[in-house]
């Protein structure tokens, strides 16, 4: 596979535990994620998935434990990251365009108070190109479907031109087309060797799509490379109900 | 008394000038913030903020014993300010939902400001009259320096949104992404909000404590449903705002005894039905018109596709037949058949009808998925 050297660790997950209210809801999670790998993180509704992500990036603040990025705090090195939130996570009825959105990718390394200019937009209907999603760079976001809102987030990410991507759920809601579509931007952010980190539902096509994976149900379960621990022990110990999955190989 | 008179007397009459500007300047300044409040789904904020602000005036007054507005206002600000505050306190500490937080500052805030009130009108000091104008607004107390004050706030705030136009926009939209990039998102919450608590404390002299909420809701509702970009949002809000104090303001001058803040009010709210009835693109009017529109569209369609149905069997789609035959279909009337002879799709000879070449093609791709994106 494509991650040869296994001694450069992208992000680097010590003893993280995170509560919303009493009882913790990640529970001193452990994890390394090598460079360049395509990771999923699969675990049941509530396992902790979202929550996983927003603490590594800040967005919440966690009861213990430390993140590092590239072996630097994550706060020095935001700029290598890019977030794609769960879509439902914003108001899509905001009074802006798709491409207005996509714009926002560029917002963290303009910094404050600079507008964007030609070389942002430039950068922006590249990103749109990408995802297939140019002809609706003037639409009003309400009048996107589920699966092109979502690809609108994708693209705001790619503008970022991170080295890691965390994305919650990027097949949410869409169709067949869309989701190969998707899946084959990753594969190539993976090619370019970046770090792809996808909060992921589907459980049959993990083999197909990632080389890592990662099992979480508040505490972490078992992290590593597909084709060592997807298997049945780990997704029974997971997903609680005993898993005979019918994946091959 | 007719308009241009009243027009001269705007521009002639000191009180009523003073008045006019001053409602005009402070609906474009709450138009304006209301677009954030309206957008961050913090409509309620504005009811707490000036609620929160009463006790404020109370005790700027007892402890002052002044009654001038910039005293008994700078009261509010710091109440309305520390309401505020507690509301985010609340949020992030408890597990309280931010409604809840909310309504618990707005009334614990209200409570305590009333009870200041009357505690304050039970003095025997023949100074305390007048206080209570705070709750429902008194436009006519309105001076010169009053507006500059007004003008002054408004035009900060403005040149403040202009400079921060981008972080505030991410915010309202995305504020975990917001964070992520790296901006301080709890210093741009913190900017919008106080020009919000800024911009109520201001307009508590002219609307009053139990309205104002309204002065930052209405314009920013109405202008929502006239446009998709929040910069024209935004502008629209601060003239809807300002033509309600306008409009309000000449209203309760020549109608005796109408006292201009709720006058204001209900022309705000007046713009508000207009806009949610007759907006193009979102107003309830338009939508129904369309949903009328789309079913005889549907109507006629229905019927081509029948007739290319029977078209088909024959070599030449031209071929006529009776219009008998149609009767066996439902959405039939005789009206979609001229409607359709209308437009070229199909011809009639006699009581016999046959599609044109237009009609046949159209009726072939009827179905098809349309793949046009014309933007
Ligand atoms: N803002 C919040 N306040 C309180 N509890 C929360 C909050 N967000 C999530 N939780 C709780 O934390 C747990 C983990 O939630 P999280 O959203 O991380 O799960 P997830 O694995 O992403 O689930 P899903 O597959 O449904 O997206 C759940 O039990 C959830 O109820
Ligand atoms: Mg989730």
């Amino acid at each position: 596979m494509l991650y040869n050297s296994m001694d450069k660790i992208a992000v680097k997950v010590d003893d993280l535990t995170v509560a919303y209210n009493y009882k913790p809801v990640l529970w001193d999670i452990d994890l390394e994620i090598p460079e360049g790998v395509l990771m999923a993180i699969v675990g049941p509704n509530g396992a902790g998935k979202s929550t996983l992500i927003k603490a590594i990036l800040g967005i919440l603040k966690p009861i213990a434990g430390s993140v590092t990025i590239y072996d630097k705090s994550y706060e020095k090195q935001r700029r290598l990251v890019a977030y794609v939130p769960q879509k439902g996570s914003v108001d899509w009825d905001f009074p802006t365009t798709a491409l207005d959105v996509v714009m926002m990718g560029t917002y963290g390394s303009l910094g404050w108070i600079k507008r964007p200019g030609q070389k942002e937009k430039k950068a922006a209907l590249e990103a749109l190109e990408k995802v297939g999603m140019l002809a609706f760079k003037s639409r009003q976001i309400s009048q996107l479907s589920g699966g092109q809102q979502q690809r609108i987030f994708l693209a705001r990410a790619l503008v970022q031109n991170a080295s890691i991507y965390f994305m919650d759920e990027p097949f949410q809601g869409v169709d067949a087309t869309t989701e190969i579509a998707i899946i084959n931007i990753l594969k190539e952010l993976r090619k370019a060797g970046k770090t792809v980190i996808v909060v992921h539902h589907d459980l049959q096509t993990v083999p197909e799509y990632f080389d890592w994976v990662t099992f979480l149900n508040v505490k972490k379960i078992a992290t590593g490379p597909v084709k060592d621990i997807f298997n049945d022990d780990n997704l029974t110990k997971t997903y609680g109900i005993n898993y005979k999955v019918s994946i091959q190989e | 008394m007719d308009i241009t008179e009243y027009i001269q007397l705007v521009f002639t009459d000191y009180t009523l000038r003073t008045i006019t500007l001053g409602t005009a300047v402070l609906g474009a300044a709450t138009g304006m913030l209301g677009s954030f409040a309206v957008l961050r789904k913090q409509s309620l904020l504005g009811d707490a903020i000036s609620h929160a602000a009463l006790p404020g005036i109370a005790i700027a007054f007892l402890i002052t014993g002044a009654k001038d507005t910039n005293t008994l206002l700078i009261g509010a600000l710091v109440s309305g300010l520390i309401g505020t505050f507690w509301i985010r306190g609340i949020v992030t500490k408890t597990h309280l939902k931010s409604d809840t937080a909310l309504g618990l500052i707005l009334s614990l805030f209200f409570g305590f400001g009333m009870l200041l009130l009357t505690f304050i009108q039970k003095q025997p000091n023949a100074n305390q009259a007048g206080l209570d104008k705070y709750l429902f607004g008194q436009a006519a107390t309105l001076v010169e320096s009053d507006v500059w004050l007004m003008a002054i706030v408004t035009g900060i705030c403005l040149i403040v949104m202009l400079t921060f136009w981008k972080e505030f926009k991410i915010l309202l939209f995305d504020a975990d992404y917001t964070k992520t990039l790296g901006f301080n998102t709890k210093t741009i919450d913190i900017l919008i909000t106080s020009f919000i608590v800024l911009a109520i404390v201001l307009g508590l002299q002219t609307v009053g404590v139990v309205l104002m909420s309204a002065m930052l809701l209405a314009p920013a509702a109405a202008a929502r449903q006239w446009t998709n970009s929040l910069a024209m949002m935004v502008f629209l809000a601060a003239l809807f705002g300002a033509f309600s104090g306008v409009f309000g303001t000449a209203i309760s001058a020549t109608q005796n005894n109408l006292s201009t803040g709720p006058v204001i009010v209900l022309v705000a709210s007046v713009f508000v039905v207009f806009s949610f009835v007759f907006s193009p693109s979102r107003g309830l009017l338009f939508k129904q018109i369309r949903f009328i529109k789309n079913r005889r569209d549907l109507e006629l369609h229905k019927t081509l596709a029948f007739m290319h149905h029977i078209a088909e069997t024959h070599e030449d789609i031209s071929h006529p037949h009776a219009i008998k035959l149609l009767n066996n279909f439902q959405g039939y009337t005789r009206s979609t058949l001229q409607k359709l002879v209308e437009k070229d799709y199909v011809e009639l000879k006699g009581n016999m009808w046959s599609l044109t070449k237009i009609g046949f093609e159209t009726a072939a791709n009827l179905y098809t998925k349309q793949v046009t994106e014309n933007e």
